[in-house]
């Protein structure tokens, strides 16, 4: 199997603080891989660095066999990997279409495109149309996003994640403040949404991380100290003490 | 298309929406025809085509501020440069008996804003915000200052003038007559707002609006918000640059003025009174503004200060710019209960009404004691004369103006109670979401 993510021994400190601290991590590809560790362990941070949001101090990120690291988010994204945000970054002020549009369009081809209009291109009106309805946010198509609950934006935030067509998705706590039914629902959207995509998911929520993930990495002050199947992983004392142990106390 | 298509994306308009659509474009094409039918003296044919200018250079700054969120305080310099070009070209064709009519002369000074929007916009669109604000400035300030330095080509004070009579002429129209001039303006008017209303609908444009938003979204949705910024400032200069040139084919003049931060200024204050949040905003802020600095110029000598006053109570309680406010109330009128808020208007117009007599009042009696003390105080403002030394006049500008606040403020709460009433009763009927 080839590799979709890997990352050879980065590091990233802010000052003298070191947040990521020697990780070596492969998601394989095709794979739903969960990212897991206690708050603060650096998780958001790693997918900063994976995306291009942040610049490792050392180390490199290869997407596809190919180093990124250093690259901007734009470039790494145009080369088919997209990420979502823990907290809702949408498109406020635009509606729940135009959010979606705008995350079609580069991979649609149109890039800066300026003598086209945007309503007569059919491929574009289709992806987002396919997209708007995976989500099941038809009713509200015309909403701005702004003006969303707070489930409607999680899943929102999720359509403008894939509606690029990327095949490494990143998402980061997809279900941080639902309650258990929209988590239900979430981790149905996902695995419909992200079918044949190689898929990295940071969750706290245990339940999803076993039912959806193929692997786990557990990762703790910066250092990733367990990687393996959902079995290997519950039965891993290393894991049980940081991180697992505090859950069953 | 799929099912899914139909169903789920907005309707594709229908042949009678897209007649209402391009129907509305030759209704504004039929008006600017007719205008100087119905109001032919000289006077107001200049209004109109200063009303044009404005137009078209509002809406270029708009492209900036309400669609990519870029405050500029320096659009005027791209304004200039067009319209200074557009002096020596007007000066050159005539010398060299050039083929070339007047009425395609704004496109030169359209590229000139274009050219020097691509040169100075790369550096200053890297950042939004502050950053793109503070070296807004900085290249106005710059330029405007070279303007007064390079006597060659600027002319220094006086600035340069060009006769537009002298170039080539098509068809026997020599753009002498004010009227000719009208004609030239209105017609690249409309070209220019169909020009950046289009742009509003394409992928760029869409992507202006997501910039706006969140640039670092955008990011990760494969755009660079830098080019974004930057594509969007070239068009605003292309325009802008039409505009100057309109203005200088209009003034047969070009100087530092055009430039300055007074230009930059008027541009940001028309576009934003009129709302930055709409397409037509820019254009009812032009307008208005026209009108305003025409008219108040002639009503008070201060007008400057209540062209700041009002700046002052849009931004305070009206966000949305004119163009706001009253789009606020088109979901009332669709679910009809316009009327439950009519009445309080009403109301609250009068106190309203009376305190600001009080304040106008009360502003040119010290204006008269501060700046014309040894004159005559038989004073006239807005039309109206008065004793400004009169006590009882004073004692009228106190009442008037604390009296109708305190009045006012209770109608206010008024206006409030019945604006939730109406929209609540349109919120019932699904007219707002």
């Amino acid at each position: 199997m080839s590799t979709a993510i890997e990352l050879r021994g980065v590091e990233k400190s802010f000052g003298i603080t070191s947040v990521i601290r020697n990780v070596n991590l492969t998601v394989a590809q095709g794979e739903r891989h969960a990212l897991i560790g206690p708050n603060g362990a650096g998780k958001s941070t790693l997918f900063n660095l994976i995306s291009g949001y942040m610049v490792p101090s050392a180390g490199s990120i290869l997407l596809r066999d190919e180093v990124v690291s250093g690259l901007p988010p734009y470039q790494i994204n145009r080369r088919g990997l997209s990420r979502s945000f823990q907290v809702t970054n949408v498109f406020a002020n635009m509606s729940v279409w135009e959010n979606l549009r705008c995350a079609v369009l580069w991979a649609a081809g149109y890039r800066y495109t300026f003598w086209k209009n945007i309503d007569n291109l059919p491929e574009v009106r289709e992806r987002t149309a396919r997209i708007l309805s995976d989500i099941n946010l038809t009713a509200r198509r015309d909403v701005p996003a702004g003006l969303l609950t707070y489930a409607e934006q999680r899943a929102l935030e999720i359509g403008i994640t894939v509606a690029g067509g990327a095949n490494v998705i990143l998402l980061d706590e997809p279900t941080a403040g639902m309650s258990h039914a929209e988590t239900e629902r979430a981790v149905e959207l996902i695995r419909r949404l992200t079918e044949g995509c190689t898929l990295l998911i940071v969750e706290h929520d245990m339940s999803v991380v076993f039912g959806l993930a193929d692997r786990i990495s557990v990762l703790v002050y910066g250092q990733i100290i367990a990687s393996g199947t959902p079995e290997e992983i519950r039965g891993n004392p290393k894991v049980r003490e940081a991180y697992l142990g505090e859950e069953a106390a | 298309m799929t099912e899914t298509t139909s169903s789920v994306a907005p309707p594709v308009p229908a042949a009678a929406e897209k007649l209402k659509f391009y129907g509305l474009w030759l209704a504004a094409a039929i008006v600017l025809l007719l205008l100087p039918k119905l109001f032919s003296s000289g006077g107001s044919l200049t209004t109109f085509s200063l009303i044009g200018i404005s137009i078209v250079f509002s809406l270029s700054y708009n492209i900036l501020l309400g669609q990519t969120g870029m405050l500029s305080f320096g659009h005027a310099v791209y304004y200039g440069l067009g319209g200074f070009l557009v002096i020596h070209a007007i000066n050159i064709i005539g010398a060299n008996k050039l083929p070339i009519p007047l009425p395609l002369v704004p496109l030169i000074g359209g590229l000139t804003g274009l050219l020097f929007a691509v040169l100075l916009g790369w550096v200053s669109t890297q950042r939004s915000g502050t950053a793109f604000a503070m070296i807004s400035l900085g290249l106005a300030e710059l330029v405007a200052s070279s303007a007064l330095i390079l006597r060659t080509f600027f002319g220094g004070e006086a600035g340069i003038s060009a006769n537009r009579t002298k170039v080539f002429r098509l068809f026997d129209w020599s753009f002498g007559p004010q009227i000719q001039i009208y004609y030239l303006v209105a017609a690249w008017t409309l070209l220019a707002v169909i020009a950046m209303y289009a742009l509003t609908r394409t992928p760029l444009g869409r992507m202006c609006n997501a910039v706006r938003d969140n640039p670092e979204r955008v990011q990760f949705v494969g755009y660079d918000p830098h080019v974004v910024r930057y594509l969007a400032f070239c068009f605003s200069g292309f325009f802008a640059g039409i505009a100057g040139a309109l203005a200088a084919i209009n003034f047969e003049i070009a100087n530092s003025a055009y430039l300055g931060a007074v230009q930059s200024g008027t541009v940001l204050f028309a576009t934003y009174i009129g709302g930055v949040g709409f397409f037509i905003g820019p254009i009812v802020g032009a307008i208005f503004v026209t009108f305003l600095s025409l008219g108040l110029s002639d009503l008070t000598q201060v007008w400057q200060l209540y062209f700041g006053l009002i700046f002052i109570a849009v931004v305070l309680f009206a966000p949305g710019g004119i163009t706001g406010l009253l789009m606020m109330h088109r979901p009332l009128v669709k679910a009809g209960t316009l009327g439950r808020v009519l009445p309080s208007y009403l109301i609250a117009f009068v106190p309203t009404l009376a305190m600001l007599i009080g304040l106008i009042l009360a502003t040119e009696i010290i204006v008269y004691f501060s700046v014309h003390s040894g004159d005559d105080s038989h004073i006239k403002a807005f039309g109206v004369p008065f004793d400004a030394a009169n006590r009882y006049i004073w004692a009228m500008s106190a009442v008037l103006l604390f009296g109708g606040y305190w009045v006012a403020r209770k109608t206010w709460t008024m206006v409030g109670h019945a604006w939730d009433e109406a929209t609540s009763g349109a919120r019932e009927q699904g007219a707002i979401a």
